[in-house]
């Protein structure tokens, strides 16, 4: 139930009080609230729940984790090939 | 995919846990609450990765397999009358009530319809103006702001033909339960990330304080979860108890504010029944008396319905992290994904329907 993806806001636009995203997901659009995250600006990421985004992904902290993962990756390669 | 693809890549999931194994000097108990981290585990054999020093228990954290039997009934009863648009999940048409499902009422003529997003609802209400839409709103904490939007729609659009059956679940108060239990076996536990990036991580540090609990915040993905287990493993070696962060590129400590707000506008924290556990003091939502003619228990007077689990159903223990699925004698024969005995069998994020899935062949190798 609390599946979320993450997914790119392609446009956006207001209808009445909202503000609604085609938000594409690998291929696929949705349309998708902006109401809890208001800040969101096309070409961010944002995490979507049950047709509204929930989050709007920190690329900078998703960034320098993901990198600390692939260095201790390849760190235990390299002490895997010692004899 | 971003964001997804780079979180299943093979390399870097068995580095973290070769990391693992080397940090491990004796066992450890941990604890992941969200039914869709267990389908991750499941999915991809996270758990045969890990050093046997290493047990993973699965945690309530599936709201479809929570949702107690007298709601499934209240749904029941509202579906199947005359003029009712009744909109749910998918997830919950399959849940058994005391006598039947919400497939057998559509079957027999019930209005039931399946919506992705509760807006959906709204929606129907709008195209709909001489029928009754009501809106099946389960979920923890990461879907309620979003049931919770619904009405609020409602209300906005002066709709009167529109209602919300909840049934919402929060996550610390059922934590606590469990670890304040003599017969509880958790000693790291990796919360709900998306629970967290609604309602920020404070809740948790609480939980850390009061029980002498490593947390850490996890995502959704194998690395993810590999990398939130390492960091407990570390804490737990060191013999630290605190509140860490492994999904960073989500959640803040201070959560979603604009969610947050709409649920404290909406929504009042109630005891709630919890399917299989009973009830937990203050652990749901309940609609405020203000938004009394959205209320679908209120519109329809569905009142006290009390209804019995099923003796052969061990979900009780299994939700709690005390047995696992496969502890079950009717697990694979009396109870099955097409002839589920309890809920846990049924729901795509149910522990039981995880082990029936997953662990009868070869789990997927991370990508």
């Amino acid at each position: 139930m609390c599946l979320a993806v993450p997914g790119k806001v392609l446009e956006s636009h207001e209808v009445g009080p909202n503000r609604i995203a085609t938000v594409g997901f690998g291929g696929v659009t949705r349309q998708v609230y902006l109401d809890f995250v208001p800040e969101a600006e096309v070409g961010d990421y944002v995490i979507v729940h049950v047709g509204f985004a929930i989050s709007k992904v920190d690329e900078a902290e998703a960034k320098r984790t993901y990198e600390l993962l692939e260095e201790m990756g390849a760190v235990l390669e390299v002490e895997e090939e010692q004899p | 995919m971003k964001y997804l693809d780079e979180y299943r890549d093979a390399a870097v999931a068995k580095g973290i846990a070769q990391a693992i194994r080397a940090r491990v000097t004796r066992p450890w108990v941990l604890m992941e609450i969200c039914g869709g981290q267990t389908h991750t585990i499941m999915r991809y054999g996270l758990d045969e990765m890990l050093p046997p020093e290493i047990e993973l228990v699965h945690g309530p954290g599936c709201p479809v397999c929570v949702a107690p039997l007298e709601i499934i009934d209240k749904a029941l009863a509202i579906a199947a009358r005359p003029g009712v648009i009744f909109v749910s999940y998918g997830d919950m048409l399959r849940v058994p009530g005391s006598h039947s499902d919400l497939f057998r009422v559509k079957a027999a003529g019930g209005d039931v319809r399946i919506a992705y997003s509760p807006m959906d609802a709204v929606k129907l209400a709008r195209e709909n103006p001489s029928r009754q839409v009501v809106f099946f709103g389960i979920g923890f904490e990461t879907t309620a702001p979003a049931n919770a939007m619904s009405v609020w729609q409602a209300r906005r659009e002066g709709l009167k033909n529109f209602s919300l059956l909840a049934a919402h679940v929060l996550v610390p108060p059922a934590m606590r339960a469990i670890l304040a239990s003599p017969a509880n076996r958790v000693q790291g536990l990796i919360a709900p990330g998306h629970v967290c990036t609604v309602m920020g991580t404070r809740e948790y540090e609480d939980l850390s304080r009061d029980f002498h609990l490593p947390i850490v915040i996890g995502g959704f993905e194998p690395v993810d979860l590999l990398e939130a287990i390492r960091m407990l493993a570390v804490q737990l070696e060191e013999g630290r108890a605190e509140v860490e962060n492994q999904y960073v590129r989500s959640v803040s400590r201070e959560g979603n504010l604009p969610a947050q707000k709409i649920l404290q506008q909406v929504y009042e924290v109630s005891d709630q029944k919890w399917r299989g556990i009973g009830p937990i003091p203050m652990s749901g939502y309940k609609l405020r008396t203000e938004f009394a003619e959205y209320d679908a228990e209120l519109v329809y007077g569905t009142g006290e319905i009390s209804a019995q689990e099923p003796p052969e159903c061990i979900s009780a223990l299994v939700l709690q992290g005390l047995k696992k699925p496969v502890d079950c004698a009717a697990f694979g024969s009396l109870c099955t994904p097409e002839r589920p005995l309890g809920a846990p069998m049924v729901s795509s994020e149910g522990v039981c329907a995880a082990y029936y899935a997953y662990r009868r062949r070869v789990p997927e190798t991370v990508a």
